[in-house]
């Protein structure tokens, strides 16, 4: 497998089941995959493949029914939850498909939330998370509650959120599943900065040939099962 | 840390108007019940039980009437007493303090312009004693005044009020239907008695006076008399009945026509039955307060799923489980604080309105306020930290999934 650097993440012989008897699902069968430091990868493949459930054991949201999960060599199933909390608010940032914004409360208050867990005075809090609300194209939406914005808006506070704590990892489920083209180009690009110039590792699911196209790596998902795993030659 | 953890939950607090609101409301519709309807309960105690012993302690009322009647009950036909019947008493019965023979009716006092609708008791000195009354000015009657019946009178402050206002009543007439009358003396206020009745509004005059300018008879209404604090008032009591018996002539198996009140029994009595209102008044207490508690939970529990995916999203941008379990609790914390606050001010409130209309003395028990307050904290604690518990204790994922 290429590698850019030492490995950020190993899945071995991942398995995740939901249900139990005759209605057990099996949303992922045995997926092994190495993302190195800086990479950045795009995840395909058919609605009910099971990359959302595969992104949310890597962002420490889920634990496996079997296999192992290795954040830079750690046994993320080995750790408690309070220490895969701490994993996630110091390393990872999460782009939810469905957005989980906190209702009633304004989109800068959505964005400053992880830094609340890191301790940050308010003034520091507030120029990052304006930073990033300019980042995503939202400058001057501040203020607005999640109900007052359009999905596309929504969609853009969450990876706001996401990219507020300059994360090692970021992880975005569809992050531009409800833009525009003009908009989703914008929102790549600023992956794709972020990418090389911070060293931030993105793994991204998309439906979108287009988007993918900007990954330098492509991972295709079929049944819970990978597909393919290749080099995208036609990076930018 | 835990200035960040209050500043999170009082954010929380803001953003959810609606549901702190209904929050605090549940709390202060308890808080504010018990603490009213207790406050209201123990000052009805109170106002009959120092009525009572206002009345004067051991004090024995005998009325004609056969016995089961209530004391103060319409007048019955039955064979009046004598002034005979009270020297009786007093002479051969052990026990016995003061024994005040009483004759009285309503009658419309007079100075100048001012006319007042007030009782008028033709008595003796021991009046005075039986009924612990003192005197605020001038002086009682003299043994010259009482056995000659002379147009004297002591008046309680109502009527002083009514009719005398600023100016000093010793030495000035008063006119008794016809009658004119000097004012000789003032009796302390008492205050109202057991049954809200005023005992200040009165006027006494020697007995000889009212059965002669007044009744025109010389019959006595009833006796008061007061035991000695050393003796049982149920034995004086019985004596006095077997003494009336005999004087009334009443043969054994026949019915008596006359009834001796013991006003120790009576106390008692009213007190049972003020204790069983005040358990009353508390049960309807305690059902507002569940009724509130109920409410808590209600919106406690109908939030549940928006509380618990605000959960998900705290464990997943990082929030340790204590972090959110701590503002959570804050935050129940504070609403039930401020709820209680709030509920007592209220029901504190109430009760002072009520107790100045019922005109019975507002008694503060704190233990009651502290216990609803705790109670609805409870209950608010306990609704808003244990669901936030479980859905702390899921998957970050599992959380935000939850419907
Ligand atoms: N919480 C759950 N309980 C039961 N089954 C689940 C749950 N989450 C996912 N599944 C099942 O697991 C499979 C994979 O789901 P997953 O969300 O990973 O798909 P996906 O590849 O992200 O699809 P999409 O492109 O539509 O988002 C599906 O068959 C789904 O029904
Ligand atoms: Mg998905």
């Amino acid at each position: 497998m290429p590698s850019t650097g030492p490995v950020l993440i190993k899945l071995q012989d991942l398995a995740r089941s939901y249900g139990q008897g005759s209605a057990t699902v099996n949303a992922l069968r045995g997926v092994s995959l190495d993302i190195a430091e800086g990479e950045f990868v795009a995840i395909m493949g058919p609605s009910g493949s099971g990359k959302s459930t595969c992104m949310n054991i890597m962002g420490c949201l889920d634990t496996p029914t079997g296999g192992h999960f290795y954040f830079r060599g750690l046994d993320v199933g080995a750790l408690s939850n309070d220490q895969r909390a701490l994993l996630r608010r110091h390393y990872i940032g999460f782009v939810f498909q469905g957005y989980n914004l906190l209702p009633r409360t304004s989109a800068i208050e959505n964005v400053e939330l992880p830094l609340i867990y890191r301790q940050m005075g308010a003034r520091e809090r507030r120029s990052l998370a304006l930073n990033a609300m300019r980042q995503v194209g939202l400058a001057g939406w501040e203020n607005h509650a999640p109900n007052e914005l359009s999905g596309g808006q929504q969609q853009r506070v969450a990876i706001a959120r996401a990219i507020v704590t300059a994360p090692a990892l970021l992880l975005a489920d569809e992050p531009t599943g409800n833009l525009d083209t003009a908009r989703s180009l914008e929102i790549m690009n600023l992956l794709i900065r972020l990418n090389r110039s911070e060293g931030i590792t993105i793994v991204m699911v998309t439906h979108e040939p287009d988007m993918a196209a900007f990954a330098r790596r492509i991972v295709r998902f079929k049944d819970g099962e990978i597909e393919t795993d290749q080099l995208n030659s036609k990076a930018a | 840390m835990f200035l960040e953890t209050i500043l999170l939950a009082f954010r929380a607090i803001r953003r959810n108007t609606l549901r702190s609101t209904l929050t605090a409301l549940g709390i202060i519709i308890g808080v504010a019940a018990v603490t009213a309807l207790v406050t209201i309960g123990n000052g009805t105690t109170q106002s009959v039980v120092s009525g009572v012993s206002r009345l004067g302690s051991n004090l024995l009322s005998v009325r004609p009437g056969e016995p089961g009647g209530a004391p103060g009950s319409a007048r019955s036909t039955a064979r009046p007493f004598n002034a005979a019947d009270a020297a009786a008493i007093a002479d051969q019965i052990g026990g016995v303090k003061a024994v005040a023979p009483i004759a009285s009716a309503k009658v419309t006092s007079v100075v100048g312009n001012e006319n007042w609708e007030t009782s008028v008791a033709g008595t003796l000195n021991t009046y005075f004693e039986a009924g612990q009354w003192t005197l605020a000015s001038g002086r009682l009657f003299t043994e010259g005044e009482l056995h000659a019946g002379n147009p004297v009178c002591v008046i309680g402050e109502t009527v002083r009020r009514h009719l005398f206002g600023k100016s000093d009543p010793i030495g000035q007439a008063l006119r008794l239907q016809r009658i004119p009358c000097t004012v000789i003396g003032l009796l302390a206020s008492k205050g109202a008695g057991a049954f809200g009745m005023d005992q200040d509004d009165i006027v006494i005059i020697p007995l000889r006076a009212f059965q002669r300018r007044i009744a025109g008879n010389i019959d006595v209404d009833f006796i008061n008399v007061a035991a000695r604090a050393d003796t049982a008032t149920a034995k004086v009591k019985r004596d006095i009945e077997n003494l009336l018996r005999e004087r009334r002539r009443i043969g054994t198996g026949q019915r008596d026509d006359f009834s001796v009140f013991d006003m120790t029994e009576i106390s008692s009595t009213l007190s049972n039955i003020t204790t069983v209102l005040t358990g009353l008044l508390s049960a309807v207490a305690a059902v507002s307060l569940l009724v509130g508690g109920i409410g808590i939970m209600n919106i406690m529990l109908v939030s549940v799923t928006e509380r618990t995916r605000e959960i998900g999203i705290r464990l997943a941008v990082g929030a340790l489980r204590r972090q959110v379990l701590a503002q959570f609790l804050v935050e129940a914390v504070v609403l039930s604080l401020f709820g209680g606050l709030i509920g007592v001010a209220i029901g504190l409130s109430l009760a002072a309105a009520m107790a100045g209309w019922l005109n019975v003395p507002f008694v503060f028990e704190p233990t009651v306020v502290v216990g609803s307050f705790m109670f609805s904290g409870l209950v608010g604690v306990l609704f808003g930290y244990f669901p936030a518990r479980r859905a702390a204790n899921l998957n970050p994922i599992d959380a935000l999934r939850h419907e």
